[in-house]
């Protein structure tokens, strides 16, 4: 039963970095269709905060294997 | 108590140098527990099989060596490791069980698991040095040879009272254990039963002489998640990731020495050779990384952590997906990312400035009531920031290694573990562009790792060292 919650949670976690790197993969476009000469900024900018994003969801699913 | 740290693996650079401690105790298991007494085979669950093997009936090998066990005296262990004197209280009559279907989680953990033995393609098994602290008798080295490990790198030989279970040294749980140098092994056993807490539990069995003998745990720290436990010995073996590690340090080595010598022989001309591919990849990380985020006043001093962790962190992603040569698994390793971090964690706060740490605990600039909120917050950013940059490179290079395991377990999935040939080839046919696909993405997050590692290194260096005006 706990591993079955704590797949779910693995699972919500996932869903939430998702919809979070999707935000970020499409404004980070946006901006460099809109200002392409910041393309570099823009895309330094991007891998940071998808890095901080995926940090927390990597925590969200260790810490569902340890429960398990 | 064993737990297999990577600041143990550094201490075998000591150990190496022949510093051998000779520690004479008196045998004494004292938190040893005993779970070895009266496994009842016929009880536990074997994964849903039905067995109805009759222990008692089987004609074992073992009889032969029907000693009267009693006689021995168990509370004095001499250490005569002729005598071949198996200890009967812990010994459950056993024999090797043929666990047919195929687990292809077991797989994926063994794939990814260190082990004590090289091996290249099921063929080739490049034994390793076993350098093993127990506290009964002290200091051993010994080469992971003598276990002659055959298929999924099980031995079938044992030392002493050590055994070889896929490519790892377990430790039999019986105090009373007297193997000789070199016992025979029939094989390996493996039961999953539930604990008090009502969570599985693998329990490992060795088969010696018509006999399961309960395995203690592999010394690995990983709170149980690849099989590793409390055990009373240590294992300090340089390991299949160390040996990785020391041969990735030594191409890195020999790649960058060859370079520096071509920029002081070749100087004013353009690159050449393995120098334009460095120089590409040396230059991004300056010009994208270390400046921007550190200052080109200051970046000077921590250019060389931030490359050496870089092409580290990228060596050993990318020799972790040579196909067939190990397949190591050593940046996805949890203690490997965690002496990364730790060091990261160290040069940030030993360089941090006056603003850094007024930032943290004393924030300026908000009301008096926000900011013991804000230190607390703060306080537990400071741990949470290094323990992000180990989870994510361990969790990013293990869940691409599993991926890739999965889609080649197909091939047994389909297949139904070998006893289908028409099966096998629809998994092969589909096993092999998703595995070609992964592989390409592993490609790219080997790369993208190394540099979000270092960027985040870089980033978490500026903060520190930024100076503000106030």
């Amino acid at each position: 039963m706990t591993g079955t919650l704590a797949a779910i949670g693995a699972g919500l976690a996932v869903i939430g970095a998702g919809i979070g790197l999707g935000q970020i993969g499409g404004k980070a476009v946006e901006a460099i269709a809109r200002q392409p000469e910041a393309s570099g900024d823009i895309r330094g900018a991007m891998i940071l905060m998808a890095a901080f994003i995926e940090g927390a969801a990597l925590i969200a699913i260790l810490l569902s294997i340890f429960i398990q | 108590m064993g737990k297999k740290l990577i600041f143990h693996k550094i201490l075998i650079l000591a150990l190496l140098f022949g510093f051998q401690l000779s520690a004479q105790h008196n045998h004494d298991h004292g938190g040893h527990q005993h779970h070895g007494h009266n496994h009842d085979h016929g009880s536990h669950d074997h994964h849903g099989h039905h067995h109805n093997h009759d222990h008692h009936g089987h004609d074992h090998h073992g009889h032969k060596h029907a000693h009267d066990h009693s006689k021995h005296d168990h509370g004095a262990h001499d250490k005569g490791h002729g005598s071949k004197g198996y200890a009967t209280d812990c010994g459950s009559p056993g024999h090797v069980h043929e666990h047919h279907g195929y687990d292809p989680a077991a797989t994926a953990i063994h794939h990814i698991s260190d082990a004590n033995v090289y091996t290249i393609l099921d063929f080739v098994r490049i034994p390793l040095p076993c350098i093993i602290y127990n506290k009964d008798r002290g200091f051993e080295f010994f080469s992971s040879g003598k276990f002659h490990a055959g298929h999924h790198d099980n031995g079938h030989h044992g030392y002493k009272d050590y055994v070889l279970y896929e490519g790892n040294v377990h430790r039999i749980d019986c105090p009373n254990f007297k193997g000789s140098d070199a016992f025979e092994v029939e094989g390996f056993d493996h039961v999953t039963v539930k604990n008090d807490e009502g969570k599985d539990v693998d329990k490992k069995y060795a088969i010696i002489n018509g006999k399961a003998y309960l395995l203690e745990a592999k010394t690995i720290w990983d709170a149980g998640i690849l099989g590793g436990g409390p055990s009373s010995f240590y294992d300090l073996s340089p390991t299949k990731n160390v040996i990785s590690m020391f041969l990735v340090a030594l191409v890195l080595f020999l790649i960058f020495r060859r370079v520096a010598k071509a920029y002081a022989t070749n100087t004013g001309s353009a690159p050449k050779g393995i120098q334009s591919l460095m120089e590409v990849m040396f230059q991004f990380v300056r010009d994208e990384v270390a400046i921007p985020f550190i200052g080109k006043k200051k970046h000077h001093k921590y250019l060389p952590l931030l490359m050496s962790i870089f092409f580290f962190i990228l060596g050993l992603n990318l020799w972790g997906q040579v196909p067939f040569l190990g397949s190591t698994n050593v940046t996805g390793s949890l203690t490997v990312t965690m002496i990364l971090a730790i060091i990261v964690f160290i040069v940030v706060n030993i360089n941090g400035n006056k603003d850094y740490w007024k930032h943290i605990f004393w924030m300026p600039g908000v009301p008096t009531f926000v900011k013991p909120l804000l230190a607390a917050v703060e306080g537990l950013g400071l741990f949470i920031k290094p323990l992000t940059l180990m989870l994510r490179l361990a969790g990013n290079i293990t869940a691409g290694h599993i991926a890739i395991l999965s889609f080649i377990g197909l091939i047994f999935i389909f297949g139904n573990a070998g006893q289908s040939l028409a099966g096998s080839s629809i998994g092969t046919a589909l096993a092999v562009p998703l595995t070609l696909f992964m592989m390409a993405i592993e490609l790219i997050v080997a790369f993208i790792q190394a540099f979000v590692f270092t960027l985040l290194t870089a980033s978490y260096i500026g903060a520190a060292t930024e100076e503000h005006h106030h």
